[in-house]
């Protein structure tokens, strides 16, 4: 584990009464890389996000997030809102949650909330209509457009967000967590659901993300093609601890893997084997 | 999938039908259970204290009959027009006009509004219920900033209202302020009012919000009529300071507005002149939620009510972003206050129960949540409405109920039932109030 990490955990637990459902996991996610964080259903994976997101306060453990600049960030000390505003961390959620009743473009609007209210001094130069505010507004237009445009949703901006088909939803999720200008992007089962040719396109939406914007990605995933193709770096999960980490080849020919997804569930498995050769 | 339509709309028809009967003949011994002791046997102390009673069941009968009539007429009523599954066929023409109709129906009613008290200007009754209505109008916009836009169930609101009547009440009475320097004060002093509630009930969802607010609206009312010192406790502030016109009163004197235009006096002034500044309030309000919808806390109150988790997930304060919404909503309440008191000329807590914490409500939920239009016909149908059948007398409660229950059959979503974007791209399209959330608090 030798590298430039834009995030180290250290350590972490989380326990729900009796439950632990992180139990002392230590990992880092390497800048500008893209890491995938697999295992078996109910391995700990969305707590882990949970916490690095600050909706759940560690039992035990620290995040570390190094910016560019080299500033350090302590994450389990910064509650919910200020992850996102201050240590420029976005999520995804496994069960999408735009707001459906706005439009696409709305959605990638309020993404930019704090910058908007800061141009819009603090609402009250935008209840005027100063043209500092205007700008700042087209501005804002303007890269959601931007957004749009890669994700492909550009012709259906002004559709509510809850009409949208599945992977399209999945798709205005990402861009709207990439509106906020994050230097980590989290996204928990970004594939789920999506047939093969959606997969595929997310895949190249997430390599542009990480060759573009220079933004490194932690990525929970079931889906083996995808994590085979695009990670650089796999962390294997199961029952809360680490099992495996490595690159996609180490992590597929470790026997402990293997039998991490050979003892809940064979059929999957096997798919993991068979999708990643 | 692929069976023939005709047979499953037969097939749901058959079944609707017992599904029907069924519910009805539930209703019907609920009634029946309910009524029989309320109406079925009728008590009362006789001469030397001792207990009559006699039976009523042909009325109890009677009762029960119409419950399981009502009932069945409720529910044909509401499979015609329900919007449940039913696809109307709407031909494209009465489409287009409805929708030019919906376009065309603002504007009109603004400039009706700006005419009535040229076509009314001798029907003191009609400028007195006008002015009413556009006090509910513009409570109601102001309590839709937080029911509406950011999805926070108040059922207090009358609470900055209140405030806002008796800031302006004892600082004009004790220090002799004017009108016009108390109005913003009133509206500070609600909105910090405002901030107080949002406090304690951050944390609060749903129906803990609602008990919380609602409480809140009674403490307020209560402190009122105790703090006999300074509020003048039951007996209200009596002798509050009419507006003046900027400075010159409405008042038959030498100095008044009258006597300086060179025009005879006439009472029917000052009434003119109270209805154009609710209505220019009302405006202000509606003026500042359609910018504030376009600016960024207006889009995170609404974001809010669609999904607080996303929010935060965005980096948004979840925590300024409803004391806006609270004090936004609460300092229009208490200019409309202010208006109120100096309408009135006096004020008691008798004025601020419950009852107008409700009835606004009603209106913001009437009106659709969300929409300025809606609110404004509902303000209309419902102050307008009671009025209307103020002959009723007894019964006028009666209709009124029937009528929002028809309403909220036919309308589950109030009158106005869409949402307009607040920014697009090519074109804005109304959402479908089915997508749209209505909050979680
Ligand atoms: N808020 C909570 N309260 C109690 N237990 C929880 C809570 N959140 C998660 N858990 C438990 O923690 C364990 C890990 O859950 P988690 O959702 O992190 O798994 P996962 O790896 O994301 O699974 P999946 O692949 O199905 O999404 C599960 O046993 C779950 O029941
Ligand atoms: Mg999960």
């Amino acid at each position: 584990m030798s590298g430039d990490h834009i995030l180290s955990v250290d350590r972490l637990s989380m326990r729900f009464g009796g439950i632990v459902a992180v139990n002392d996991l230590s990992f880092g996610a390497e800048r500008r890389k893209i890491t995938a964080l697999i295992g078996p259903n109910g391995a700990g994976k969305t707590t882990v996000f949970n916490c690095i997101t600050g909706f759940y306060k560690p039992t035990s453990g620290t995040m570390q997030l190094t910016h560019d600049d080299g500033r350090a960030i302590r994450l389990e000390r910064l509650n919910d809102f200020r992850i996102s505003k201050q240590a420029k961390v976005a999520r995804t959620f496994q069960n999408i949650r735009l707001f459906p009743g706005m439009t696409a473009l709305e959605n990638l609007m309020v993404a930019q909330h704090n910058a908007l209210m800061r141009a819009s001094g603090l609402t009250f130069l935008g209840l005027i209509g100063a043209p500092s505010w205007r700008s700042a507004e087209q501005h804002a237009i303007d890269l959601a457009r931007t957004w749009l445009e890669r994700v492909g949703l550009v012709d259906r901006a002004d559709e509510a967000a809850g009409n949208l088909p599945y992977g399209d939803q999945r798709r205005l999720e990402i861009a709207r967590a990439m509106c906020t200008e994050p230097a980590l992007l989290c996204l928990d089962e970004p594939a789920a659901g999506l047939n093969a040719r959606e997969s595929a396109s997310l895949s190249e939406l997430l390599l542009s993300i990480r060759a573009g914007q220079g933004t490194s990605i932690l990525l929970i995933e079931h889906d083996m093609s995808v994590v085979m193709e695009i990670s650089d770096h796999v962390v294997v999960m199961d029952y809360g601890v680490k099992i495996a980490e490595g690159t996609p080849q180490q992590v597929r020919d470790d026997p402990k893997v293997i039998a991490a997804y050979l003892g809940t569930d064979e059929e999957e498995a096997i798919a993991v084997m068979e999708s990643g050769t | 999938m692929n069976a023939p339509p005709a047979v499953s709309i037969q097939a749901s028809h058959a079944l609707g039908a017992a599904f029907i009967f069924k519910k009805a003949l539930i209703s019907a011994l609920v009634a029946l259970v309910l009524f029989s002791l309320m109406i079925g046997v009728r008590t009362e102390a006789g001469p030397t204290g001792q207990l009559i009673y006699w039976t009523r069941f042909g009325d109890l009968a009677a009762m029960v009959a119409t419950v399981f009539g009502g009932s069945i007429v409720v529910e044909l009523l509401r499979q015609w027009w329900g919007p449940v599954g039913t696809i109307r066929v709407v031909p494209t023409n009465v489409k287009s006009a409805l929708a030019l109709a919906r376009r065309g129906i603002a504007p009109v009613l603004l400039i009706f509004t700006f005419l009535v008290p040229v076509i009314f200007y001798d029907q003191r009754y009609i400028l007195d219920l006008g002015i009413l209505v556009l006090t509910y109008v513009m409570l109601g916009w102001g309590l839709n900033v937080v029911v509406g836009l950011a999805g926070l169930l108040d059922l207090g609101y009358v609470a900055f209202y209140a405030v806002g009547a008796y800031s302006y009440a004892l600082l004009a009475t004790n220090f002799g302020l004017s009108f016009w320097i108390c109005l913003p004060l009133a509206g500070i002093l609600a909105a910090l009012w405002g901030v107080m509630l949002g406090f304690p009930v951050l944390r609060l969802r749903g129906d803990y919000l609602a008990i919380v607010t609602l409480a809140f609206g009674e403490i307020i009312r209560l402190v009122i009529i105790n703090w006999q010192s300074l509020t003048g406790g039951p007996n209200g502030v009596s002798g509050i300071p009419r507006p003046t016109m900027f400075g010159i009163p409405l008042t038959p004197g030498d100095d008044g507005l009258a006597a300086k235009l060179g025009i005879e006096f006439s009472p029917t002034h000052r009434i003119v002149f109270l209805f154009y500044l609710i209505l220019a309030l009302a405006l202000l309000t509606n003026w500042v939620t359609i910018r504030l919808r376009r600016l960024p806390i207006g889009r995170a109150w609404e974001a809010l009510r669609e999904d607080e988790v996303a929010c935060r997930a965005l980096g948004i304060n979840t925590t300024t972003t409803k004391l806006t919404a609270f004090a936004t909503g609460a300092m229009f309440g208490g200019f409309a206050g202010a208006f109120f008191a100096t309408r009135q000329g006096f004020i008691s807590p008798e004025s601020f129960t419950f009852q107008e914490s409700a009835l606004v409500l009603a209106i913001v939920v009437l009106g659709g949540m969300g929409s300025q239009l809606g609110v404004a016909l509902a303000a209309l149908a419902m102050i307008g409405g009671f009025e209307l059948f103020r002959g009723l007398e007894q019964y006028r409660m009666l209709v009124f109920g029937i009528a929002m229950v028809l309403l909220m059959i036919w309308r589950p979503r109030g009158l106005i039932g869409h949402r307009a974007p607040t920014v697009f791209l090519e074109r804005s399209q109304a959402i479908s109030s089915d997508l749209v959330k209505e909050g979680h608090g």
